[in-house]
């Protein structure tokens, strides 16, 4: 300080237009480098939010994990009363209606791009793909109230009996879509999320086959290629690594939904193995006993749950992110 | 019966790209139905007493929802206060400083993924940071919440919009003697003006139906209160409760309150993108 301290006193003794300009500059260096401090402080700040989450995470986890050990992980039980605490049934659930979601959601994001890239009319397009990302603006808790009073009656009174009626005694399937038709429950929960993850795998899955160089596609549709080979043979396996990046994404997403699917999942503590019957998510297990837990084992277990869940959305968002980024760095070259 | 070759190739085609129209179809449909419920649910309800009454207590008739309206909008005010000028300096900083540096490949990395990390585990943070330790619920914990998760959205759209600033206007500037923070603040940012004024309109859109991160941080109050530092009713966590409740007024009153979140949400993003696209022309 005392360097950049000398030449500004020097400046103001002798009074000169030449010391007077050295002197702003001086200062304006001074604010630069203030300015420099402070943008980087707020940056700093993204991070230091993640460290912290990890931290506050990891200590207030820590009375659980040192109790049950990292059977937590992989325990089935959740017992308030008798303060016996195991991930596993959140777990299978998270799990579980997020591969649902997926599955419905992959190919239907597909189609979506394929037709917003290829097939639609050019005035349609921008008016198309804004509703598709108006589809993901949509709060999740209007997802999650929708899902309850509208989509699971309708669901369990016209879809549900006919599903069980179509597989009948086939050994597997009879035993995924046994029990009541209730409505509410994992696959329930994993329909409404598929129609909420659908817009962000979509849009990525258009940004990145729109990096298709023209050429390519050109050259295909010259030989003869019809629009559906040009889409499966030549984008798709140009853009794949920017596709399973738009995937992860739309996992990551699903496996940290709160809202939506604590109205459908039906909030039970077991697993059964039918996707009629109700379950818990990590996240809907937190927004239903976090508000009532006493501090203790419970409270402690709780939070370890919240650590599992950062910490596998973090690693899928992580590699979403590597992928996405490198999908569209391609289009570069 | 044996196809030819092209007639197969043609048949493949024809059914491909029909299932793409019908998933298009399938996307708009969800679409509309959620808001035609919304509407046809919800907009009997937005009355007057909706606007100007507190929530009912269980069992009793009528009410509104103006103390859950009033406290989000306070913490939607106190998050935009705070995210917007954190989150627009960091955003100058990946843009104008960071090109090379790891520290800033670093800081964008995590930016990205924070902007998709379940909310709720935020709202976990949030408690043991502040609930916990500095004693109970309250409206600026609520606000601590959702500035962390608006935050990211404000970062990376301004760092993008920087980026699209030619280098020409940049060095002009520079060649005129500005110092840095001036070229950055008085030249670039209000180059990319319209764009990080949307990146906040985003932000906020995206905090405003946020119900997990409050559960645990604003909780609830059944009464009108100002006083941030006491628990706070909000919209989104009154919706999950009364939608939740056995009581038809207070169901009434969440799908109104639904119908309310939905519509500010998808009218600031319908209107960021004419916004965005009446800049677009000027250029």
């Amino acid at each position: 300080m005392t360097e950049l301290g000398n030449p500004m006193a020097g400046s103001k003794a002798v009074a000169g237009p030449i010391d007077l300009h050295a002197g702003r500059v001086t200062i304006f260096r001074r604010q630069d480098r203030l300015f420099h401090g402070v943008t980087q402080f707020f940056a700093l700040s993204v991070l230091l939010t993640l460290v912290g989450i990890l931290l506050s995470l990891g200590i207030e986890a820590y009375p659980s994990l040192s109790t049950f050990g990292t059977a937590f992980v992989w325990t089935n039980v959740w017992n308030v009363p008798d303060e016996q605490f195991g991930a596993l049934i959140s777990i299978y659930g998270t799990l579980a209606t997020s591969i649902i979601a997926l599955l419905i959601a992959v190919p239907v994001s597909f189609g979506i791009a394929l037709f917003l890239t290829e097939t639609c009319p050019t005035w349609l397009r921008r008016p198309l793909g804004t509703a598709v990302e108006l589809l993901a603006g949509i709060p999740s808790i209007v997802y999650g109230i929708w899902g309850l009073f509208v989509f699971a009656p309708l669901f369990a009174e016209h879809v549900q009996p006919h599903l069980q009626a179509a597989v009948g005694d086939i050994p597997v399937l009879s035993g995924l879509f046994a029990g009541a038709p209730m409505g509410i429950g994992i696959l329930t929960a994993g329909l409404v999320l598929s129609l909420m993850v659908i817009p962000f795998i979509a849009s990525v899955m258009r940004d990145v086959f729109e990096t298709t160089p023209p050429v390519l596609k050109e050259s295909a549709y010259g030989v003869g290629c019809t629009q559906w080979e040009v889409v499966t043979r030549i984008v798709l396996p140009y853009t794949r690594v920017g596709v399973i990046g738009g995937i992860m994404l739309g996992l990551g997403r699903a496996l940290g939904e709160t809202m939506a699917v604590t109205f459908v999942i039906g909030n039970a503590n077991r697993i059964t193995g039918s996707l009629f019957s109700p379950g818990t998510s990590i996240a809907s297990t937190l927004a239903n006993e976090f508000g009532e837990a006493s501090p203790g084992l419970h409270l402690s277990s709780l939070f370890a749950l919240g650590l599992v869940l950062f910490v596998i959305t973090f690693l899928v968002l992580a590699a979403s992110n590597w992928l996405i980024a490198r999908g569209r760095a391609k289009a570069g070259h | 019966m044996t196809l030819s070759l092209y007639t197969r190739r043609v048949l493949t085609n024809r059914v491909g790209i029909f299932l793409s129209m019908c998933a298009m179809a399938f996307g708009l449909a969800a679409l509309l139905w959620i808001l035609w419920t919304l509407l046809s649910n919800g907009f009997s309800a937005l009355n007057w007493a909706f606007f100007t009454q507190e929530t009912p207590a269980p069992g009793s008739e009528g009410g509104g929802l103006s103390n859950a309206i009033v406290g989000s909008l306070l913490m939607l005010g106190v998050t935009t206060f705070v995210s917007t000028p954190i989150g627009i300096l960091a955003g100058i900083y990946l843009a104008e400083y960071g090109d090379r540096s790891r520290f800033a490949q670093i800081t964008r990395f995590i930016t990205d993924i924070m902007l998709s990390a379940p909310s709720i585990v935020i709202g976990l943070f949030v408690y043991a940071l502040a609930v916990a330790t500095l004693g109970g619920f309250s409206g600026w914990a609520g606000s601590t919440a959702l500035s962390l998760i608006a935050i990211p959205v404000v970062v990376r759209t301004t760092e993008n919009m920087l980026k699209l600033v030619p280098t020409a206007l940049r060095e002009a500037a520079f060649a005129l003697g500005a110092p840095r923070w001036k070229v950055s603040l008085a030249v670039t940012l209000r180059a990319v003006k319209s764009g990080v004024v949307t990146g906040v309109l985003l932000a906020i859109a995206r905090v405003t139906g946020e119900t997990a991160p409050l559960l645990f941080t604003a909780l609830n109050n059944q009464f009108m209160s100002m006083d941030m530092s006491q628990p706070m009713g909000n919209l989104p966590v009154v919706i999950y409760q009364f939608a939740m409740s056995p009581y038809e007024n207070w169901q009434q009153l969440a799908w109104g309150g639904a119908l309310l979140i939905a519509l500010m949400v998808l009218a600031i993003n319908i209107g960021t993108r004419i916004l965005f696209r009446q800049t677009d022309l000027k250029q």
